[in-house]
């Protein structure tokens, strides 16, 4: 090769390799110093209506342009709630039966929820609210031909706001029982709110005479939901639900404009997904400027935001209010290797670990604490940890003949499985570690879990020398025979127990694997285990019908009160009879008194002495094998500040700061082009191609394109 | 010709019917509507009544093919079937059980599909036909015999071996290009070139050994043993008679591939976080949004059976001696 095409080649290795910006950089070049988040998701949000929007991927979306008007606080354990769009802590009012007002919740059989919202709080921007000279709205009503030209929520030039009032809080409520809406959460409220039912049949009524005009809900008024003034609302229960007051912290009671109904109701715009599902309307620190949920999600800081006092505690940002992060960008991962290889090449700046990259992240010592591993210490990434108010359990349907009911030999069945299940092994087998054992049903930091040998089941653990300890299963075998199945034979039938455990389908751990191991638990009292691994759907259908003998589940907070956890315990709650969430049918008049007191009461030691006796009450009767409370690691970078572990708050980034500086220096160094592999190609290649033509042009001259075969 | 093509859209009729019928026997037969519900409205607090409404508001609250509670013709165009296909067949494909407008999303994955799709395909094929005519050349050579042992190894490899590898060594090791992600306009270069890469090399030990092995079927015959003994080189041979014989049976394989590219790839659409169409299909099953899965059922069908046609017409054009009727 000539001189000439060598020095192409180095200058060209020069520049790939010397180029000031990482290659392999997914972003805008000229964002490499911006003050953007990056974060991921891993699966696509279905809605971000905040009447509908109910599960984890969706509320880490909302929570940023939603504000309820209450909030927990950020750094505050055990969780405590405070004013976000409210100016005060909501007035709570109980009455009793004849109408008159009662101190005592325990006497009460209704109550009002007075909420005072702060003056001067404006919606984003939005074409919704943007008015012509001579006052009517510019882009509502719209003609088809009109609505044409507006392909994407971008394509409108002009914005504008409003005051957020008390009719937008009043507005939304409704929203929760319009058929339209179709709100997760309409269920459950109609059985609170005054009157929801009835609003609900109101606008089925209005929507049968005409299915597909918009139905104003503005002149539907009902008890439940009443504007008092302009920044003063009512809300009205049909019982004493203390528990109402949590909420009133979520995007499903978040104020909503009127106009944005009328304006999404443009013909065609549903076509082109500008609907409320896509291009939310609300009061948070930030607004959506990309919804595209298959590919990325971005959102800029709301210019119309209130401000909010940083929480005490938390490092300030000097001359800034927050929210202290300008834009925030979101990319869809579905898999788990190229989403933290990212995070490690520093393109994401937090990430959870997944199983399959746990040990390249954390390692335990000797004490069983968690801990960075050498290699992504020197990064400077940190560690949070935290125990989310979560349940996992193994439930045993009490409708089925063997292992349900009050009856002393199924309970010490349930007890002998209690003891013969080790969790402990489950969480260090396929949790790596990321969990702890359960006890009864409530998690640590909930109220009323305990801690030490007062919180232990003392049916599955005992207390030795100052520690849990796991009870032989020689205990579990004496029950086990107790119970009428000695060493596994049913006494009277004289036939091996078998037993049935409903499974969901995952592809989250390897299945075989876990099927294996739960076999193995129960072949320990020779007990023999079908598993049936059904889908989702299957799976609920089979809890409806309480067709199950033994299945596995969760259940995850609604808000941190001991009624959300116990509730699944509560006869009246459950499944089968009454639709509710009480999967196992579990039935004890006794705990179902003391709950009835229990949900009433504030927390305090009264509350703390029923809760003791309710878990009591089920640690003997043990219908569920307790499982464990997942604890959850999160990692983040060292440019980024303020970050806690909170699983109950999902607005936290208003908090978080970024240092975009070091986030580009880090980025420069650890990714830097490797050219030597380049030249090995080009290399590679020439030799090829040299030794090609020398073969070719012996070839010509000896050989036929192809051997003359012998019959030819 | 025309009359040919005519004929086969018309026998694509019936063809598209039935496949409609047997998605709708088969997916009812493992899913129900109150199992769509479910899957759509969460596991908490999902009462009964939700159920009902959420089946009568995605218009899930008919009989899937026989309507028993109305009378006459009406008993089968009150159904689901008929509902939620007439309007398909028509390319309207409504909304997604999750509420977002199929056609919109269509549009804005194909893009992206097919930045991956059409440089893979294009260059798969050169690629292959290249390599396949370089181990004809050097036949007997060892050239040719460390080309088909290369090939066998790679078509014994696992397409989601190549993604992972090729991730980790180009993109993480070397840090060459992103690890995943997308942006439309020229930037996509840089996303969409390893995938590709991927895509060419995952597919080359097959192709280039069954292309091979079409190339020395027609360098055995007659016509080319003749010029070969009129003085051509080998090269000759190769370009301007077996090249353009052999490429009649890759044209079959080929051209029937060319409307499925609006398909998508699963694999490294999902792992390269590319939004095509690739992965909206199986997200669909996952998530039992019933809605999406008849539309890319139905386009799978319709694009398949333009492959087909297609594949007729190139016969005809490149072999004059085949005549459509």
């Amino acid at each position: 090769m000539r001189i000439q095409g060598w020095l192409v080649i180095s200058i060209f290795l020069l520049l790939l390799g010397c180029h000031h910006e990482p290659r392999n950089n997914p972003y805008r070049t000229r964002d490499a110093t911006a003050n953007i988040y990056y974060g991921a998701y891993s699966s696509a949000p279905k809605t971000l209506d905040p009447a509908k929007a109910y599960t984890t991927d969706e509320a880490q979306f909302v929570s940023l342009v939603y504000e309820p008007p209450l909030q927990y606080q950020y750094l505050t354990r055990p969780w405590t709630l405070e004013p976000l769009l409210a100016s005060q802590m909501p007035q709570v009012i109980y009455r009793d039966a004849t109408g008159k007002i009662v101190a005592d919740p325990q006497l009460a059989s209704s109550s009002e929820y007075i909420v005072h919202i702060k003056p001067g709080i404006y919606y984003q921007p939005h074409p919704a609210f943007v008015r012509t000279p001579e006052g009517l709205h510019l882009y509502w009503p719209l003609t088809a031909a009109a609505a044409k030209s507006y392909t994407t929520a971008n394509d409108f030039k002009q914005s504008a706001s409003r005051e957020v009032t008390a009719d937008d809080f009043v507005y939304e409520i409704k929203r929760l029982a319009s058929p339209a809406v179709q709100s997760p959460i309409y269920g459950l409220m109609s059985t609170h709110i005054q009157g929801l039912a009835t609003l609900r049949a109101d606008l089925e009524r209005a929507r049968a005479q005409n299915p597909n005009a918009l139905v104003d809900l503005r002149p539907y008024s009902f008890a439940g939901a009443s504007v008092i003034d302009k920044y003063t609302y009512r809300i009205q229960l049909n019982d004493p639900y203390p528990q109402f007051m949590y909420w009133l912290a979520m995007p499903f009671f978040a104020p909503y404009p009127w106009e944005a109904d009328q304006f999404y109701h443009n013909p065609g715009f549903e076509d082109h997904n500008i609907t409320v599902d896509w291009v939310p309307i609300g009061t948070g620190p930030y607004q959506f400027t990309q919804n595209n949920p298959n590919q990325s999600l971005q959102l800029i800081k709301n210019k119309n935001f209130h401000g909010e006092p940083l929480p005490l505690g938390l490092q300030p940002q000097v001359g800034k209010t927050i929210p202290y992060i300008d834009r925030i960008e979101f990319y869809l991962e579905k898999e788990s290797i190229p989403r933290w290889n990212k995070f490690l090449q520093g393109y994401y700046d937090q990430s959870g670990i997944a199983s399959d990259t746990f040990d390249e992240a954390i390692t335990y010592t000797a004490q069983k604490q968690p801990r960075i591993n050498p290699k992504l210490a020197a990064k400077h990434i940190s560690l949070q940890v935290s125990t989310t108010p979560s349940i996992f359990y193994l439930g045993f349907n009490q409708l089925d003949p063997v292992v349900g009911g009050s009856s002393p030999a199924a309970r010490q069945l349930r007890q002998a499985l209690s003891i013969a299940v080790d969790m402990d092994e489950y969480i260090h087998l396929f949790l790596n570690g990321r969990g702890q054992v359960a006890q009864g049903p409530l998690p640590p930091g909930i109220f009323g879990a305990r801690t030490g040998e007062a919180g232990m089941d003392p049916i599955m653990y005992q207390w030795q020398q100052g520690r849990m300890k796991r009870r032989p299963l020689s205990d579990a075998k004496k029950l086990l025979s107790a119970a009428g199945y000695p060493d596994g034979m049913d006494a009277k039938t004289k036939r091996p127990l078998v037993l049935t455990l409903s499974i969901m389908s995952t592809s989250t751990i390897d299945e075989g694997t876990l099927y294996a191991w739960f076999r193995q638990q129960f072949a320990k009292l020779n007990i023999e285990l079908n598993i049936e691994s059904t889908t989702y759907s299957r799976f609920q259908d089979k809890l409806k019908n309480g067709s199950t003998q033994l299945f596995f589940a969760g259940w995850t907070a609604d808000y941190p009160d001991p009624e959300n956890f116990l509730f699944l315990l509560y006869g009246p709650n459950s499944k089968v009879q009454y639709n509710g969430e009480n999967a196992t049918n579990y039935h004890n008049p006794q705990f179902d008194s003391l709950y009835e007191q229990m949900t009433r009461l504030p927390n305090g030691a009264a509350r703390q002495a029923i809760i003791d006796k309710m878990i009591a009450e089920v640690q003997q009767d043990a219908p569920w094998i307790w499982g464990f409370y997942p604890v959850s690691f999160q990692l983040s970078q060292q440019w980024v500040h303020n970050s806690y572990a909170n699983p109950l708050i999902n607005n936290q980034l208003k908090y978080i700061a970024i240092s975009p500086q070091t986030r580009y220096q880090a980025r420069l160094r650890w990714n830097q082009v490797a050219v030597w592999p380049i030249v090995c190609l080009v290399l590679s290649f020439m030799l090829f191609i040299g030794l090609g033509i020398m073969t070719y042009r012996r070839l010509n001259k000896r050989k036929p394109l192809v051997l003359p075969q012998e019959d030819k | 010709m025309l009359v040919y093509i005519i004929r086969r859209i018309l026998y694509a009729i019936p063809v598209i019917l039935v496949v409609n019928l047997v998605t709708f026997m088969l997916y009812f037969n493992l899913n129900s509507t109150d199992d769509m519900a479910r899957m759509q409205l969460g596991n908490k607090h999902v009462t009964t009544e939700a159920i009902v409404d959420w089946k009568k508001e995605h218009g899930y609250d008919k009989p899937i093919f026989y309507n028993g509670n109305v009378s006459g013709l009406n008993a089968l165009t009150d159904t689901l079937f008929f509902q939620k296909s007439l309007k398909m067949l028509v390319f309207d494909f409504g909304m997604s059980d999750a509420n977002r407008n199929i056609g919109n999303d269509l549009k804005l994955r194909m893009g992206p599909s097919l930045a991956i799709a059409i440089p893979s395909f294009i260059l798969g094929v050169i690629i292959n036909v290249l390599v396949a005519l370089c181990m004809v050349l050097f036949r007997e050579t060892w050239i040719e015999r460390t080309a088909v042992i290369t090939c066998v190894i790679l078509m014994s490899i696992s397409t989601l071996f190549y993604i992972i590898f090729g991730q980790f060594v180009v993109a993480k090791w070397w840090h060459w290009v992103p690890l995943s992600g997308y942006s439309p306009g020229w930037s996509q270069f840089k996303f969409v070139i390893l995938p590709i890469m991927i895509a060419i090399i995952s597919s080359l030990g097959a192709n280039a050994r069954w292309y091979r092995a079409i190339f020395l079927e027609e360098a055995n015959k007659e016509y080319v043993q003749l010029a070969k003994a009129k003085g051509l080189s080998n090269m000759q041979v190769l370009l301007h008679h077996v090249l353009p014989n052999g490429a009649l049976p890759i044209l079959t394989g080929v051209v029937v591939l060319i409307p499925s590219l609006f398909l998508g790839s699963l694999l490294l659409e999902s792992f390269f976080g590319i939004p095509g169409l690739g992965s909206y299909t199986i997200d669909a099953i996952l998530q039992q949004d019933f809605a999406i899965v008849r539309v890319m059922v139905y386009l799978g069908t319709i694009l398949y059976i333009i492959g087909l046609i297609l594949t007729d017409l190139a016969y005809s054009y490149v072999d004059p001696r085949i005549r459509l009727e």
